[in-house]
């Protein structure tokens, strides 16, 4: 008797987490199916497509949250990994396409008549599909470990990492003989498996495949983000020099996620390439980058699924604005940025979750493993105004 | 061969001396508050373009006046930047200090607004904007007077807010589809625009058979030591600059002694910004002027700023240096060219110039930048004492 | 325990006290540091503040300097409620603050760090170029390191240039929080002449933290804390040995 009142309210917690976590598994399914079976009967080809595009944006959204919402890392250069990861894909499209021995066109242009040997390896599938994502994370893992070691964060992370987008850039767009360019890869002619990559049916292939990667990369980004290793992130975030008195080692997890981060974006890259039919250094333009954070912003950092609605919804305006105003989006744009970082700090998510409370969240069952940021609330502010004498 | 290197060492000077003059003004603003300034670029197109304003006005004039505008357009430039930074810093940034990441967010946005003004800038906007104004603060300050503020602010503001935009959005639609075509044309539209240096600063000092040291290069770096020479005295010689030094390495004891850290903030992001206006007016001296002009500098800056360390002029002095001389000396392929041409330096003369243009080289600094980094975390001259935390 | 009656909005500066306080009450966070705090420093007096570590003295004075803010309660200076000022017009007001851990401005010279002294004159009087005689006179061993770093001086040091640097903008209210904590003895007797002599020549009302006995006794006038309120004040006279062991003594 004595230990079943001890146990029962434990037992009674996890039933509840129990039954959240089939909620949440009924409500992804149900969403995924709708964008699978119900969206394209209601949409054009070219809207779809559209809508498969966004998708792949907030693939990347749900990297960047991973560490900017809940590790604090602003990273500015998340157009790298995107990138390589597109550029990944489109280089084994080029060759797909070719027959044996043959050389992509543009080789021809610069008097290029071997295939360079880092062309070699993307002959193989099974070589590009793991590329997509190894080669992204180890940049990002580079990356990270010579910045994170020095104990090198705050502003000087983002402003570094912004640098090194500028130079990938650099480097893209110079190397004409390399990898065409400004030009880019085309990739809406290639081939793949039998088909041509802009046709209806393999643009429908996908778009579901999108949808797939989307739910697979939200479910991994849950699991990280929930439990210890969830636990740990936040820690870094909110104070890392007392997880690092605690006796942990943050530069670690700050590699790891950081590499975890950019394999994702470079899936995401793979799947924006091919729906859109090209990629190009463009692709690494700083703006591009910032804007991603942008999204997570919007929707509401620290929450996976206000990363994911912030980079849909954003996108969705731009395509709206921009075909209709396009000296319009500029200035939206910028007030966006301004509205979500003085008025709006938690995005959508935040805002619909103090005006309409624990409704929402429920139904979107959000509730205890997305945590708020800790500097916004009130008490912290007061405390946190002279820092220096706060401490003591 | 020497000629050459010597042409090349002052070619990276005049291009460390650009990033120098577009870097002051940010690692000023990085050392006291810990902001980082997209927006430093756009300040920057600012004062480029009030150079451009006033080079047209002085031709319109005409006689010796587009000889000696410079001297107008230099402090115009400088004053119009800051004056823009003082209300970005009244407006935006002085909400989000202590909150470094936000702040850098936010003046992208500030940055993307800029650029697009600059693009879109045409009398409709500019009646629409001072209608904006006119009737925002005059009515709420009526309504401050009469009404019960405080108690009606949370819905008066926004509503406000958006009928005053309304409004103005209104007229100035009004005023764009009933203005004649060369009333309502951009004043300067997305394309770049050309400034004409005064006929002294073309031209160049020629040196020995093949060297020639531009004029209008000579003159930036007599300008970036001026202002460095300003910046010097006025950060050690007078009140204000003890109030900044005092703030920037302890803001909480600062205010406790009396200093209005508030004005002091403001005076120092004003500041940063006029001399992003100057560096504005410096670049129209070496090329087009057009509302990305901004970006392409920026980024070099920033690099100054890391590399430099925050909290001495000498850091972001040795490394405007150094990164500009790198980068000329692998860009334009003089590295190369140090070699002797047999087979044993074949390698390291092909290594230098797979470097060897401005884009390249680029991508080499940032490598060396990153090496640097890991012997320096902090930069050249790291800060001492509390300020360290970032 | 200390009862303080409603006050009147304004009080007339000559006669009000220096320094009222009334049911103020702070919290970190959810954490009640100050409960129901009343106290008056009157004028050209000094008052100390005993208690042990951690029940919320310094917290008192930092409220008292603005740097943190109290969520109910009144403190007023000279008559005129200040809760809504900042730190720097507090300065400007004439509250000279010294605080734990004296928060000297570590690359200044000592001759800035004590010119930076004058910014809490304000409107209240004219700032000088030159330090002037009186401050070497209380602290002879700042005149010969003027131009040394703050941040290089000994402990000692920079505890006689903080209090320095707070008469420097001749302030009604010196509020010193532990000058004596980890210096060596004889100049902890330095610091209490020199303490003592502001006093008599200038006549400013002082607010003391301090658990060094021999310079608690110097005081007009106790307050004692625990757990983040006042439990005993009277003069200093009257703080015998017994209140002593209760309230200080580990």
């Amino acid at each position: 008797m004595t230990t079943d009142v001890a146990v029962q309210p434990r037992r009674a917690a996890k039933a509840s987490q129990k039954r959240k976590l089939t909620i949440e598994i009924v409500a992804v399914v149900a969403i995924a199916l709708f964008l699978v079976l119900v969206l394209p009967l209601l949409l054009s080809g070219f809207r779809l497509n559209l809508v498969g595009r966004f998708l792949a944006l907030a693939i990347v959204a749900l990297g960047i949250d991973l560490i900017w919402g809940f590790t604090g890392l602003l990273s500015l250069g998340h157009g790298i990994f995107f990138a390589l990861g597109g550029y990944a894909f489109a280089m084994y499209l080029e060759l797909n396409t070719l027959g044996e021995g043959q050389l992509p066109d543009f080789f021809g242009l610069y008097g290029v008549t071997e295939l360079p040997w880092f062309w070699q390896p993307f002959n193989s599938f099974p070589f590009t599909l793991l590329a997509i994502f190894v080669i992204p994370a180890i940049v990002a893992g580079l990356l990270g470990y010579l910045v994170f070691r020095n104990r090198i964060r705050g502003v000087y992370f983002s402003i570094l990492t912004q640098a090194a987008l500028v130079v990938f850039y650099n480097f893209f767009n110079g190397q004409q003989k390399l990898i065409n360019g400004t030009n880019g890869l085309k990739t809406s002619t290639s081939v793949f498996m039998g088909q041509e990559v802009g046709s209806d049916s393999m643009r429908m292939v996908f778009y579901i495949t999108t949808v797939v990667a989307l739910v697979a990369m939200y479910a991994l980004c849950r699991w990280l983000t929930s439990g210890r290793f969830g636990r740990m992130l936040v820690a870094i975030r909110d104070d890392e020099n007392r997880v690092r008195f605690s006796g942990y080692d943050p530069t670690a997890f700050k590699v790891l996620v950081f590499a975890v981060s950019g394999a994702i974006a470079g899936i995401a890259g793979a799947l924006y390439t091919v729906q859109s039919g090209i990629i190009s250094p463009q692709f690494m333009d700083i703006a591009f980058s910032i804007e991603m954070v942008i999204w997570v912003a919007v929707g509401g950092r620290a929450t996976l699924v206000g990363a994911m609605l912030g980079a849909v919804l954003v996108n969705m305006a731009r395509s709206l604005l921009s075909e209709r105003f396009p000296d319009v989006w500029l200035f939206f744009q910028g007030a966006l940025f301004l509205i979500v970082v003085t008025t709006l700090p938690d995005g959508i998510i935040g805002w619909g979750r103090r005006s309409f409370g624990a409704a929402v969240s429920k139904a979107l069952g959000l509730a205890p493993t997305d945590l708020p940021y800790l500097d916004d609330t009130p008490e912290a502010e007061a405390i946190t105004e002279t820092p220096e004498f706060a401490e003591k | 061969m020497l000629e050459g290197l010597i042409g090349g060492l002052f070619n990276g000077i005049s291009i460390g001396a650009v990033l120098l003059i577009v870097a002051l003004g940010l690692a000023i603003v990085f050392g006291l508050m810990g902001v980082i300034n997209l927006a430093h670029g756009e300040l920057m197109m600012f004062g480029a373009y009030t150079t451009f304003v006033v080079q047209n006005a002085a031709k319109s004039i005409g006689g010796i006046a587009p000889e000696i505008y410079i001297f107008v357009a230099l402090p115009l430039a400088f004053l119009v930047s800051a004056l823009l930074g003082l209300l970005l810093e009244r407006t935006v940034i002085r909400y989000l200090y202590g909150r470094p990441l936000e702040t850098l967010l936010a003046t992208w946005g500030v940055s993307l607004i800029l650029i697009q003004f600059i693009r879109s800038v045409s009398w409709p906007m500019v009646i629409g904007l001072l209608i904006f104004a006119a009737l925002f603060f005059i009515g709420r300050w009526v309504l401050t007077r009469y009404t019960d503020w405080d108690r009606i602010s949370h819905w008066a503001n926004p509503v406000f807010l958006g009928l005053s935009a309304a409004i103005a959005a209104v007229a100035g639609f009004l005023v764009q589809s009933s203005g004649s075509s060369k009333f309502i044309r951009p004043w300067f539209g997305a394309r770049n625009v050309d400034v004409t240096p005064p006929s002294w600063l073309r031209g160049g000092v020629s040196v020995g058979s093949s060297l020639q040291f531009p004029y209008a290069r000579l003159f930036i770096i007599v300008l970036t030591i001026l202002c460095l020479v300003a910046v010097y005295w006025f950060l050690n010689g007078t009140a204000w600059g003890l109030r900044i030094r005092s703030v920037t390495q302890n803001r909480g004891m600062s205010a406790c002694l009396g200093i209005p850290t508030g004005q002091v903030d403001a005076l120092t992001f004003a500041l940063g910004s006029g001399l992003a206006g100057i560096a504005g007016f410096a670049v129209t001296l070496l090329g087009s002027v057009g509302p990305n002009l901004g970006s392409n500098y920026i980024v070099d800056a920033f690099m100054v700023v890391v590399v430099g360390g925050v909290g001495k002029l000498v850091g972001s002095i040795v490394a405007a240096l150094v990164i500009g001389i790198t980068t000329y000396l692998l860009g334009s392929g003089t590295m190369a060219l140090l070699f002797p041409p047999t087979d044993f330096f074949q390698p390291v003369i092909a290594f230098f110039n797979f470097f060897a243009t401005t884009s390249m080289a680029k991508v080499m600094v940032f490598a060396l930048i990153i090496a640097f980094l890991q012997v320096r975390p902090a930069g050249l001259f790291p800060p001492k004492g509390r300020s360290v935390e970032l | 325990m200390t009862t303080t009656l409603p006050s009147p909005a304004l009080q007339d500066p000559m006669t009000a006290p220096m320094v009222e306080i009334s049911g103020l009450n702070f919290y970190y966070g959810e954490s009640h540091i100050l409960r129901d705090v009343s106290m008056t420093i009157p004028k050209g007096q000094m008052v100390c503040l005993i208690g042990r570590n951690g029940v919320g003295k310094t917290t008192m004075l930092k409220n008292i300097m603005g740097v943190l803010r109290p969520r109910t309660g009144e403190i007023r200076f000279e008559g005129q409620v200040v809760n809504n000022l900042p730190p720097d017009r507090r300065a400007r007001l004439g509250i000279g603050y010294v605080p734990q851990g004296r928060e000297v401005i570590p690359r200044l010279t000592v001759r800035e760090n004590l010119i930076i002294g004058q910014e809490a004159l304000g409107s209240r009087g004219k700032a000088v170029k030159e330090v002037p005689e009186e401050i070497y006179e209380l602290f002879p061993v700042l005149k010969t390191m003027l131009d040394r770093m703050g941040g290089d001086l000994s402990g000692g040091q920079q505890q006689q240039l903080a209090i320095a640097r707070a008469i420097m903008g001749q302030p009604k209210l010196l509020v010193l929080d532990e000058p004596t904590e980890g210096i060596q003895p004889s100049i902890i007797l330095d610091i209490e002449a020199a303490v003592k002599k502001i006093i008599k020549t200038t006549g400013i009302s002082v607010l003391l933290v301090e658990q060094h006995l021999h310079f608690v006794r110097q005081a007009d006038y106790y307050y004692a804390m625990q757990r983040g309120g006042i439990v005993a004040n009277g003069p200093t006279s009257e703080l015998t040995n017994d209140i002593i062991q209760e309230f200080l003594a580990v």
